[in-house]
C-alpha cells in the first residue's frame, strides 16, 4: 500500500501545488479582508468566478477574430488577466461600497448576511447571462495551452511513477508566484502598503495619522477582488470547463486555507493555501487505498471542511497567526 | 383618511366588522373561483389582518384556528385544485416551523447557522431509513419496513437525532464565534449532504444519490395518510405546538439568557449565564423543530434524496428569518409564508404566465430569465436591501421595555409594604 502511495506522489504533489496555488491566491483577499476590516468577505468566491467567466468571454471574443489568434497565446493571456483583474477589481470594490460600507457599525452578523445576498445575487446574474449568450450556463473555454509534458520522476528513484503536466500548470504557477511576490513587496515595502497595515492595526489611529481609511479598504477591496478575478482566469484556463457555482466551494476551501495559515496574515494565506491543495489532492488520491475502500474520493470535501473544523477548534490563530486576547 | 384610520385602529368592533367581511368576501370568492389563487392568498392574508386588531390573544387564537381548521379546507374544497392548495399550505406549515427553529438559533441566541438544513435532512432521513427496506441492511434485529403506525413515534425520534445532531454540531462550535461559526456550520451542513449523498456504501444506509423511495406513508386508525389535506391537519397540530414552545421559552429564563449571549457574551457570562449549556440548547432546540419536520416531510414525499438539502435551501430558511424580523416569531411566521407563497405559487405562476405569453407570441422570453429559476437572484436582492433598509425586518422583535418611574414608584410601593410587614 505504502508501496502505491509513494509511486503517485509525483503526480500528486504537480496537481496538488496547481490546486494549492489557485487556492493560496484566493485566500490572499479573504485574508486582506479579513485582516482590515475583520469581515468575511463571502462574496470573494463569486468574484474569483466571475472573473473565470469574463477571462473565458473574453478569449472566446479574442480567438474569433481572425489578426488577433495570430498572436501568440501567452500575450493574449497576459492582456486578458490584466483586463480581467482590472474588471474584478472595480466589482469588488463597489461590492463594498454598496454591500460593507453602510454597514461598517452595524452588528456584524448583518454585513455577513449581505455578503450572502450579494454572492447569490452574482451567481444568479452570471448564470443568466451565460445561459443567453450559449443557452447552457456551463461554459468551455478556448484550449489553449494543452501540450502535455512528461516529467520522468522515475529517473531519480524507482519509487516513483512518472508524471505528467499540462503546459497551462506553469503559467498558473508562474502568474500566482508573481502575483504573490509582488503583492508581498506592495504590502511591506510601499507607503500604500504600510497606510493598509496600520489600518489593519488600529483603524481610528490610522485616520488620526491622516490616513484615509475608506480609500485604503476600497484598495485592499480592489487588489483582493483583482488578483480573484485573475486566479479565476487562470483556473478558467487550467481546467477547461466552468460554472456559475464554481465559486462558492472554492471560495470556502480558499477560507480554509486562510484559516489554516493564519487570518489576517498574507504569507500565512500562500502557506495554507499550498496545503491545502497537496493535501486535498493526496486526499483524493489515496482515500480509498488508505481505508481499504471505505472512503472514497467524493470525501475530498469532506476533508478540507474537516481540516478546517479541527484547526479552528485547536489552533484558531492558524499556523502562522498570532493569537489575539478579546478586549472588553 | 387619516382620523378614518384612527377611528378604525381604536374601535375593536369596526375591526371585528372589517375582518369578518374580509374573510367572508375572500373564501366567497375561493369558493366560487377555484382556480384564483388570489383569493387563496386574501384568505391567508386574512391571519395577518387578524394581527393587527385588538382583540385579546384567546379570542386571536380562536378566530385563527377556526379560519385554518374549518374555512380554508372547506372554501378550497369544492374543485380541483383542492390539493395542490393544501400542498402550498403544508409546505407553508413546514416551512414556518424550521424558520421558527432556525429563529432560535439565530435570531434569539445571535449563533449564525448556515447548515441548518442538515437537521432537516436528519429527520428525513431517520424516517426514510427506518419505514423503507433500507434499514434491514445494518439493523440485526426487527423486520423492516416499519408499518405507518410507528410514523408518530418517528416524529419524537426525528426531534430527538436532530436534537442529538446539534449537540454534536454545537460541542466543536462552541470555541469559535461569530463569523467562524457561520463558515463551520456551513461546512457541516455540506458534510452531512456530502456523506448522506455517499452513504450506500460499504454499507447501504442511504441508497447513495439514488435516494430512498416508496417510503411507508403514515397510518393513523387504519387509515393512511396520503394526501395533502390530510398532512395539512398534521402540520397544523405541529405548528401550534411550535409555535406554543417557542413562544415559552422565549419568555422564559433561557430565553432570556438567549438574549442575553446574543447582545454581548462576556457580559452574559459575568451576570452568571453559563455559555456552554445555554448555546447548545439553542442548538438542540432549534435543531429539533427542524428534525420534527423532517419526518413529516418525509412520510409527506414519501421520498427523500440528497438534494433536496443543498445549501440554498438553508439560505431560504434564513431568509424567512431575516425577512420576519430576526428574534420575532410573529415576524418569522409572516417571513416564511411569504416566502414559501413566493417561491411555490407566485414565482410558478408568472413562469407559467410568460410561458402563455411568448408561445402565443405576443413577447418572447427567453427561457433563461423565466421567473422559477430565478429564486437565487430575488433572494439574494432580498437578503441585501433588509439588510440595508430594514435589519430588523417585517414585524420588528419586541422586547418588553420598562419605564423608570414606574419601576422605582412600584419598588418604592413595595419596599413600603415590607416595612409595614415588618412592622
Amino acid at each position: 500500500m505504502l508501496n502505491d502511495i509513494l509511486q503517485s506522489i509525483p503526480q500528486v504533489l504537480i496537481d496538488g501545488l496547481t490546486l494549492g496555488t489557485v487556492y493560496a491566491v484566493i485566500a490572499l483577499g479573504y485574508t486582506m479582508v479579513y485582516g482590515i476590516l475583520e469581515l468575511i468577505n463571502f462574496a470573494h468566491g463569486e468574484i474569483f468566478m466571475t472573473g473565470a467567466f469574463i477571462g473565458t468571454a473574453m478569449l472566446i471574443v479574442l480567438t474569433g477574430i481572425g489578426w488577433v489568434s495570430a498572436l501568440p497565446a501567452i500575450v493574449m493571456l497576459i492582456t486578458v488577466l490584466l483586463l480581467t483583474a482590472l474588471l474584478t477589481g472595480l466589482l469588488g470594490m463597489g461590492i463594498e461600497r454598496v454591500a460593507y460600507r453602510p454597514l461598517r457599525n452595524a452588528p456584524k452578523l448583518i454585513p455577513l448576511i449581505t455578503a450572502i445576498g450579494i454572492s447569490f445575487l452574482l451567481q444568479d446574474l452570471v448564470r443568466f447571462i451565460a445561459e443567453l449568450k450559449k443557452g447552457n450556463y456551463i461554459v468551455t473555454g478556448p484550449s489553449l495551452f494543452t501540450s502535455q509534458i512528461k516529467i520522468n520522476s522515475s529517473a531519480i528513484s524507482s519509487v516513483f511513477n512518472d508524471a505528467s503536466i499540462k503546459s497551462s500548470f506553469i503559467i498558473v504557477l508562474v502568474s500566482a508566484i508573481i502575483m504573490m511576490v509582488v503583492l508581498d513587496f506592495f504590502v511591506n515595502k510601499t507607503k500604500w502598503g504600510m497606510a493598509m497595515r496600520a489600518v489593519a492595526q488600529d483603524r481610528e489611529t490610522a485616520s488620526l495619522m491622516s490616513v484615509n481609511v475608506n480609500k485604503v479598504i476600497s484598495l485592499t477591496f480592489f487588489i483582493g477582488s483583482a488578483l480573484g478575478g485573475a486566479t479565476g482566469v487562470l483556473f478558467a484556463v487550467q481546467y477547461g470547463t466552468i460554472d456559475p457555482y464554481i465559486g462558492f466551494i472554492l471560495g470556502l476551501k480558499a477560507f480554509t486555507a486562510a484559516v489554516l495559515g493564519g487570518i489576517g496574515n498574507i504569507r500565512g494565506a500562500m502557506l495554507g493555501g499550498l496545503l491545502l491543495g497537496v493535501m486535498e489532492m493526496f486526499a483524493s488520491a489515496n482515500l480509498t487505498l488508505m481505508t481499504g475502500g471505505v472512503f472514497g474520493a467524493e470525501y475530498k470535501d469532506v476533508f478540507a471542511f474537516a481540516i478546517l473544523i479541527i484547526v479552528l477548534i485547536f489552533k484558531p490563530e492558524g499556523l502562522l497567526g498570532k493569537p489575539v486576547a478579546e478586549k472588553v | 383618511m387619516k382620523k378614518l384610520w384612527n377611528a378604525y385602529s381604536e374601535n375593536k368592533l369596526f375591526q371585528g366588522v372589517f375582518l369578518l367581511i374580509f374573510i367572508a368576501v375572500t373564501s366567497l370568492s375561493l369558493y366560487l373561483a377555484q382556480k384564483s389563487v388570489t383569493a387563496f392568498l386574501l384568505l391567508l392574508s386574512s391571519l395577518l389582518l387578524l394581527y393587527f386588531t385588538k382583540f385579546s390573544n384567546l379570542v386571536k387564537w380562536l378566530i385563527a384556528g377556526v379560519i385554518l381548521v374549518v374555512l380554508l379546507p372547506a372554501a378550497a374544497g369544492g374543485g380541483d385544485a383542492f390539493e395542490s392548495y393544501m400542498e402550498v399550505a403544508t409546505l407553508v406549515g413546514i416551512y414556518i416551523s424550521m424558520a421558527l427553529g432556525l429563529n432560535i438559533v439565530v435570531g434569539m441566541a445571535g449563533l449564525l447557522d448556515l447548515g441548518f438544513v442538515a437537521f432537516f435532512a436528519v429527520g428525513a432521513y431517520t424516517y426514510g431509513i427506518f419505514a423503507t427496506g433500507q434499514a434491514s441492511n445494518f439493523m440485526p434485529f426487527g423486520t423492516y419496513p416499519l408499518s405507518g403506525e410507528s410514523f408518530w413515534l418517528f416524529i419524537v425520534l426525528g426531534c430527538l437525532a436532530a436534537a442529538l445532531f446539534g449537540i454534536l454540531l454545537g460541542i466543536p462550535v462552541l470555541r469559535v464565534k461569530g463569523d467562524y461559526l457561520a463558515i463551520v456550520t456551513l461546512g457541516f451542513g455540506e458534510i452531512i449532504r456530502i456523506i448522506f449523498n455517499n452513504l450506500d456504501k460499504p454499507v447501504n444506509i442511504t441508497n447513495g444519490a439514488m435516494g430512498i423511495a416508496s417510503i411507508t406513508p403514515p397510518k393513523i386508525f387504519g387509515i393512511e395518510l396520503i394526501y395533502s389535506s390530510q398532512f395539512y391537519y398534521v402540520v397544523l397540530i405541529i405548528l401550534v405546538f411550535t409555535i406554543f414552545t417557542v413562544r415559552r421559552f422565549e419568555h422564559s429564563k433561557i430565553g432570556r439568557s438567549w438574549k442575553a449571549v446574543r447582545e454581548n457574551e462576556i457580559a452574559a457570562q459575568s451576570m452568571g449565564v453559563p455559555l456552554v449549556r445555554t448555546k447548545l440548547i439553542a442548538f438542540a432546540v432549534g435543531a429539533s423543530f427542524s428534525g420534527m419536520m423532517g419526518v413529516i416531510f418525509a412520510g409527506k414525499q414519501t421520498f427523500v434524496d440528497p438534494t433536496s438539502f443543498t445549501l440554498l435551501e438553508s439560505i431560504t430558511i434564513l431568509v424567512m428569518v431575516i425577512l420576519g424580523g430576526m428574534g420575532s416569531v410573529p415576524g418569522v411566521i409572516l417571513g416564511a409564508a411569504v416566502m414559501t407563497i413566493l417561491n411555490l405559487q407566485v414565482l410558478a405562476e408568472m413562469t407559467n404566465w410568460l410561458n402563455e405569453l411568448s408561445s402565443s407570441g405576443a413577447i418572447t422570453i427567453p427561457d433563461a430569465l423565466s421567473p422559477s429559476k430565478m429564486q437565487r437572484l430575488i433572494f439574494g436582492a432580498l437578503l441585501i436591501v433588509f439588510a440595508l433598509y430594514r435589519p430588523k425586518g417585517l414585524i420588528p422583535a419586541k422586547n418588553p421595555v420598562y419605564k423608570e418611574e414606574e419601576l422605582v414608584s412600584s419598588k418604592v410601593l413595595d419596599m413600603k409594604q415590607d416595612q409595614k410587614v415588618q412592622a
